[in-house]
């Protein structure tokens, strides 16, 4: 058993089921934001503000950006673990992509909930 | 055209600051030799070159090598298969450290399969015939027994390169499978607990160098994806 306390779900099996799951609904935000914009040629603030106005838009939307920064967590983990070999180098790294993905989903909620 | 001109990786630590390629010329007469051949005629030209072999069949898994490129059992390897326009360079298995010339120190890789523990474990009595298996269970073991640990495949594995002391390698997990597929065998449980963290299993990428290279035509990765499954299930 290899210990490890800065990954994402403390487990491989639980970081794997994250990482899979994660990359599927935002495989399906994609794919639902490139249809939006096929179906919506001449995009005007109207409706892209009545396509956010609607709250399972917002949820969606916010289940995505969680995504996003699990999904990131436990990849730039796994590459910060494969390629940074000085420990306090590593954790150094690993603190900032944590506080950066926090941040970015404070500030995701605030243009979603805001004025 | 019956020369051919082999670069090989040569260090003695006890007299060289660094390694270097040396390059010799072997008259093959037209014949499709394999390379553990030609290591042995250039070894009658410089006897201070170091290799391993024993079997030179193909079963002692000792003489693997880098051979233009893609690890593989010298002994059983044919000029032809990897040659390139007659130039065969020779080096020794990556990502392991180097004890002289071709020979490499395999200990981190021995580690790494005794860490799975590559023997049937039985917590029930012991009967007075053999543990019996019924056909259809023997048969989930091949292609996982027949491993004669060469370590090609788990030193063609990038992921073993940047973590050979925490990710076990294909070479290690296919044993640490054919234990788990086992019918006779009773420590499942603990054997998938020593193997959930981020690290041991999961650091496989699936990019599939281990099944790319090995010379027995085994599939390490197919191995992993089954352990995966267990742990899963066995999680969930």
């Amino acid at each position: 058993m290899v210990t490890n306390i800065t990954n994402l779900g403390r487990s491989g099996v639980s970081d794997w089921l994250i990482q899979r799951a994660s990359a599927v609904i935002l495989a399906l935000y994609t794919i639902f934001m490139v249809a939006f914009f096929l179906f919506h040629p001449h995009l005007d603030y109207v409706a892209w503000s009545s396509l956010f106005d609607r709250t399972w838009m917002k949820i969606f939307t916010l289940l995505a950006l969680l995504s996003i920064a699990a999904h990131a967590w436990i990849g730039l983990w796994i590459v910060s673990t494969d390629y940074i070999k000085k420990s306090c180098v590593r954790l150094g790294v690993q603190t900032a992509v944590i506080l950066a993905l926090f941040a970015f989903v404070i500030w995701g909620v605030q243009v979603l909930w805001g004025a | 055209m019956s020369t051919l001109q082999v670069s090989i990786y040569r260090y003695n630590p006890e007299t060289d600051d660094a390694p270097y390629m040396q390059e010799f010329q072997v008259d093959t007469q037209g014949r499709d030799l394999m390379v553990l051949n030609v290591i042995q005629m250039i070894k009658e030209q410089d006897s201070t070159l170091a290799y391993r072999r024993s079997c030179r069949e193909g079963v002692c898994g000792s003489d693997g090598v880098n051979m233009n490129g893609k690890n593989g059992l010298t002994c059983v390897t044919p000029i032809s298969e990897v040659t390139k326009g007659n130039k065969l360079v020779l080096r020794p298995l990556p990502g392991l450290p180097v004890v002289r010339d071709l020979v490499v120190d395999m200990s981190m890789f021995y580690k790494q399969y005794e860490r799975i523990q590559p023997y049937l474990q039985n917590d029930a009595s012991e009967p007075a015939i053999e543990r019996l298996q019924s056909p259809e269970d023997r048969d989930k073991l091949d292609g996982l027994y027949e491993c004669i640990l060469c370590a090609c495949c788990s030193t063609s594995c990038p992921s073993f390169w940047w973590n050979p002391d925490k990710f076990v390698g294909p070479a290690g997990l296919l044993q640490a499978y054919r234990f788990l597929a086992d019918s006779r065998d009773t420590a499942t449980k603990e054997r998938l607990s020593s193997l959930d963290d981020p690290f041991s299993v999961f650091r496989c990428r699936g990019i599939m160098n281990c099944v790319n290279v090995c010379p027995k035509g085994l599939n390490p990765t197919r191995a992993i994806g089954k352990i995966r499954e267990m742990l899963l299930s066995n999680a969930t």
